[in-house]
């Protein structure tokens, strides 16, 4: 059982290209930042916006533009859980969680509520429950149709912080019993990290990045899975035992091989002095501290200069340094605490 | 926190216009033969107009409701130059002189119009001057009122309602009357009130189209019409009822003119 879709669709001047494919009992999240066309791959494989190119599920074609083939989203047997619950304001939500459902529809519909512990409010109207109740209604009334394919477009991110947890722990158990594939839509790290196997990452349209959680977090290849790792990304050609970078500057790295790399430097490793450091060889220039910013007992100082970057220093560091009187410093960074791995 | 003031000039204007609205409301409120109301509406020829007048007008409303929710569908759908022309000719008939439209109805429908011409000689049929002309032209002028007002409606509603309910695996129909209608039922209802109270003033395309015959197509404003030159007491009595709708319409709709609530 698997997912294979190839889809490409344009919406003004935006362009989303993408190939992908996704095995049963996996879950996969398509994390990226906003308007890198996360919503639209998920409409795409609802169903709800036609696309060149083709999707299909456990061998039944969805769409394939050659041919001519687009099943309709009410054919697809996809579950579709949007950010806000979308709950039908005119229905109890008993009457919601029956509305996907065939014959004994309001039996079976109860059966679910009562498993979820919300039988209380079955003959609530949508607009009586809580933000993280509704929502817990919405997945109920998605799940209780049996998707084959379940898509969910950022199901926790128009929630308080304080129920995020509700529903995500109602999520992680319906997610838990669900056999079927799951795509989860998401711009929040953590909500990636902590529901998804497997993180695809989309900017511009374009799938940049795929892999484990960790895998991705490791070795970024985009500046925005660096930001949400914090880490420095650099890239650059490597020629040996150095790396010339895209901005000029070049960097002392053992063994960096040759060809296009990326270089990954944790702001832990780099240090900052007042006056130029002398000893082993290192990667040391003249740098400016342009922004400071306490994070817990750590500060983060983002720094200019020839290889812009960020350190990460203690809080002391930062009083001898002066570096509020004084922002110049140098900056120095073992060349063994260098990551390279090929773009 | 105070507004700018209205300069006085604008405010003695603004009283003569509301004077124009309010002095022959007054005039007949004032002139109306108040003992004999009663009496003059159950006569024999004011009590038919108002028979066939509800008859007429709920009709028509009903008429409008078939043909216009379909229709605005349709045109919620649309956009760019599609929408602009389709939207062009069904409110039309809001801008268009009444009479024109009867003109226009009758050129159609008429034993030697376009579609009447076909229709006499295969069933017999004959469209003017009947009940059923008056309803036609009633619908004509009164549906785009309704069509307006749900597309409003459909235009407001949150897409994604349909689309849920899609992916639950709602086919169109269901998606139609358990989910669509349901949500912009607002705007159903007041486009449908505002569609029955044009339809119950219809002068112009009734008595173009329909002719005035007592009985069959004499509504009350066309009574009135003539009432005036044989008994304005009857006139004065009947122009008090659709007065009184109109108000109550008004009272009960307040601001939910034209588009959703």
């Amino acid at each position: 059982m698997s997912l294979h879709a190839s889809i490409k669709t344009w919406r003004d001047r935006f362009a989303l290209d993408v190939d992908m494919t996704v095995f049963a009992g996996e879950t996969v999240a398509v994390l990226g930042p906003n308007g890198a066309g996360k919503t639209t791959l998920l409409r795409a494989l609802a169903g709800l916006i036609p696309i060149q190119g083709h999707v299909e599920l456990d061998g039944e074609v969805f769409d394939d533009s050659r041919g001519g083939r687009h099943v309709p989203t009410e054919q697809r047997r996809v579950g579709l859980v949007f950010q806000d619950h979308v709950l039908f304001p005119h229905m109890t939500v008993l009457q919601n969680v029956a509305f996907g459902l065939g014959r004994d529809s309001t039996h079976i519909a109860m059966a679910w509520l009562n498993r979820a512990g919300l039988s209380d409010k079955a003959h609530s109207m949508p607009r009586e429950l809580s933000g993280g109740q509704a929502q817990r209604v919405a997945l109920l009334r998605t799940m209780a149709t049996e998707p084959r394919l379940l898509l969910l477009d950022e199901p926790l991110s128009a929630l308080d912080v304080t129920i995020r947890a509700e529903v995500r722990r109602e999520l992680s158990r319906q997610l838990a019993g669900f056999t079927g594939i799951r795509v989860l839509v998401t711009h929040d790290p953590l909500e990636a990290m902590a529901l998804a196997d497997r993180l695809v990452v989309l900017e511009d349209g374009r799938i940049v990045q795929s892999g484990t959680p960790a895998d991705v977090t490791a070795r970024p290849r985009s500046r925005f899975v660096a930001d949400l790792a914090g880490v420095n990304l650099l890239r650059g050609h490597a020629r040996g035992d150095h790396i010339e970078l895209e901005g000029g500057a070049t960097i002392a790295a053992p063994d960096a091989g040759s060809g296009d790399v990326f270089a990954v430097i944790h702001p832990r490793a780099v240090a900052l002095y007042l006056d130029q450091p002398k000893g082993t060889p290192r990667n040391v220039w003249r740098g400016r501290a342009d922004d400071i910013d306490l994070e817990g007992d750590r500060v983060r100082v983002r720094l200019s200069g020839p290889v812009p970057m960020v350190a990460e220093v203690t809080p002391s560091a930062v009083r001898e340094l002066r570096l509020d009187a004084e922002p110049d410093v140098w900056v120095a960074v073992k060349a063994t605490e260098i990551s390279v791995y090929p773009a | 926190m105070s507004q700018a003031r209205v300069p006085a000039p604008l405010l003695a204007l603004a009283a003569g216009g509301l004077l124009l609205f309010l002095l022959p409301i007054a005039g007949l409120v004032i002139r109306a033969p108040w003992d004999q109301v009663g009496s003059q509406l159950v006569a024999p020829e004011t009590a038919t107009a108002l028979g066939l007048s509800l008859f007429c007008s709920l009709t028509a409303t009903a008429l409008a409701l078939v043909l216009g929710v379909p229709l605005a569908m349709v045109l919620a759908r649309t956009s760019g130059l599609l929408r602009s022309t389709l939207r062009a000719l069904t409110t039309l008939p809001m801008v268009l002189p009444p009479v024109v439209g009867g003109v226009a109805l009758l050129i159609a429908f008429g034993r030697r119009g376009l579609v009447g011409s076909p229709l006499h000689q295969a069933f017999g049929v004959q469209i003017p001057f009947s009940t059923a002309a008056a309803v036609m032209a009633e619908t004509f002028v009164a549906m785009p009122f309704l069509v307006i007002a749900v597309e409003g409606g459909l235009r407001g509603l949150d897409r994604r309602y349909a689309e849920a309910a899609r992916a639950l695996g709602a086919g169109s129909w269901k998606v139609f009357a358990q989910v669509t209608v349901p949500l912009v039922r607002p705007a159903i209802f007041s486009g449908a009130v505002l569609c029955w109270a044009r339809a119950l003033g219809e002068f112009g395309a009734t008595i173009t189209f329909a002719g005035n015959l007592p009985g069959r197509t004499q509504t009350v404003p066309l009574a009135v019409y003539v009432a005036l030159e044989t008994r304005p007491d009857g006139a004065i009595a009947l122009s008090l009822v659709l007065l009184a709708v109109s108000l109550a319409i008004l009272i009960a709709m307040r601001d939910r003119w034209l588009g959703a609530p």
